[in-house]
C-alpha cells in the first residue's frame, strides 16, 4: 500500500526540503520504493539538496502538460535502489499546475511506489493547495520560534478543514543548551501549543549545512541529525522508536517529564 | 544581587509560550466581537420567547475546548441566568 505524505510548514526556511531529502533517503535505505516530488514550481531546490541538479531533463510541469511520460521525468538516485526524484520546473510559476493535475499524477504513481513524498512550497497559495490535494497524511515541519509555530498552526487548521486524517509534527533545529537555559521552547511546549503528535526532533546540527553543501543526504552520516532522520523514517514505516532528543539529555527529559505530569 | 535577578526574571521561552497561546486562540477562532454580539442578540430573542433571562449577567464567550483529541477547536460557552419561566 502506498502512502502519500506532504511535507509542509507555512513558513519558509524551516527545513521542508532538507526533511524531504532525508526522509526520502531514509525510507529508501530501509528498502522502500520512494518518489520525492518537488512541488515548488519556480523555486526548485530539492534537486540541488539531493545533488541531482545535473541530471534533470524533464520536470513536473512537462509531465502534467503531457510533454513527456512520467517515467522519463523521474530521476533515479544511484545511491539507493528504489529512490526517485521528480524535479520541479524553474522557469514557470505555481499556476502552471492545478490540483486536479496533481491528483491525476499521484494516482498514476501510487501503484508503483511504497511512499510518495511531496515537498511543499512555503505559503498557503496555489502551490500549497497542489501539494496537499493528493496527500494521505502530512508532516508539519517547524522550528521552536514564535513565527514558525504560528504559521504551523495556521497550516494545521487548513489541513484539518481539508479533513487530513493524519498530521504529525517534526520539530527542527532544536538547541538543547537554549532549552536548558529557558531561552527556547521545549518539544513538550511546542506539542502543547500545536496539539498534534510529535514524529521526531532534529537537533540544530552543523552536519546539515555540510551535507547540503555536498549534495549528499545526512542519513548515512554518524551525525545526530542523521540519526534523528533515520529514526523518523523508521517511525513512518510503523516501528515504535521512542523519541530521543540528544544523547546527554535523557536525564533532563525525565526531570521535565515529571514536572509536566504534575 | 545578580543571582536574585536571574531567579526573578521570566524565561524567554515561557514568554514565547504565553504569547503564542493567546495569539493562536484568536487566530484559530477568526470570529469578530461584532459576530459574537449578533449571536448574543439572537440568543436573547429566541430564549425570551420561553423564559425571562437576566441580560445583564448573561455571558457568551469563546473558549479553547480542552476535551481530549479535539482541543484545537474552540467552543462557544453561554451562561444565561434564568429569572422566570414564561407560561
Amino acid at each position: 500500500m502506498c502512502e502519500v505524505i506532504v511535507i509542509t510548514s507555512g513558513k519558509g526556511g524551516v527545513g521542508k526540503t532538507t526533511t524531504t531529502a532525508n526522509l526520502g533517503s531514509g525510507l529508501a535505505a530501509l528498502g522502500k520504493k520512494v518518489v520525492m516530488i518537488d512541488t515548488d514550481i519556480g523555486l526548485r531546490n530539492l534537486d540541488v539538496v539531493m545533488g541531482l541538479e545535473n541530471r534533470i531533463v524533464y520536470n513536473l510541469v512537462d509531465v502534467v502538460e503531457g510533454s513527456c511520460r512520467v517515467k522519463q521525468a523521474l530521476i533515479r538516485d544511484k545511491r539507493y535502489p528504489g529512490l526517485y526524484l521528480l524535479p520541479s520546473a524553474q522557469t514557470r510559476d505555481k499556476t502552471a499546475v492545478n490540483e486536479h493535475q496533481m491528483l491525476k499524477l499521484i494516482e498514476h504513481l501510487r501503484p508503483q511506489f511504497d511512499y510518495i513524498l511531496l515537498d511543499c512550497p512555503a505559503g498557503i497559495e496555489q502551490g500549497f493547495k497542489n501539494a496537499v490535494a493528493g496527500a494521505d497524511s502530512a508532516i508539519i515541519v517547524t522550528t521552536p520560534e514564535v513565527s514558525a509555530i504560528r504559521d504551523a498552526d495556521r497550516i494545521i487548521g487548513l489541513l484539518e478543514s481539508h479533513e487530513m486524517k493524519k498530521i504529525d509534527l517534526l520539530l527542527n533545529r532544536m538547541r538543547l543548551d537554549l532549552v536548558k537555559r529557558g531561552d527556547m521552547m521545549s518539544p513538550t511546549d511546542v506539542v502543547d501549543i500545536l496539539g498534534i503528535p510529535l514524529i521526531g526532533v532534529i537537533p540544530d546540527d552543523e552536519h546539515v549545512v555540510i551535507s547540503t553543501n555536498q549534495g549528499e543526504p545526512l542519513i548515512e552520516t554518524a551525525s545526530l541529525a542523521g540519526r534523528a532522520y533515520r529514526n523518523i523514517s523508521l517511525r513512518i514505516t510503523g516501528e515504535k522508536i521512542p523519541i530521543e532528543l540528544f544523547k546527554s539529555v535523557s536525564f533532563w527529559t525525565k526531570v521535565t517529564d515529571i514536572f509536566h505530569k504534575n | 544581587m545578580k543571582k536574585f535577578n536571574i531567579f526573578k526574571k521570566k524565561k524567554s521561552s515561557s514568554i514565547a509560550k504565553d504569547r503564542l497561546k493567546i495569539l493562536l486562540i484568536s487566530d484559530r477562532i477568526n470570529c469578530s466581537p461584532q459576530t459574537l454580539n449578533l449571536i448574543k442578540q439572537d440568543l436573547i430573542k429566541s430564549i425570551s420567547k420561553y423564559m425571562s433571562i437576566d441580560e445583564e449577567q448573561m455571558e457568551i464567550v469563546l473558549k479553547k475546548n480542552d476535551k481530549r483529541g479535539n482541543n484545537r477547536k474552540p467552543s462557544l460557552y453561554a451562561n444565561i441566568p434564568i429569572l422566570d419561566i414564561l407560561e
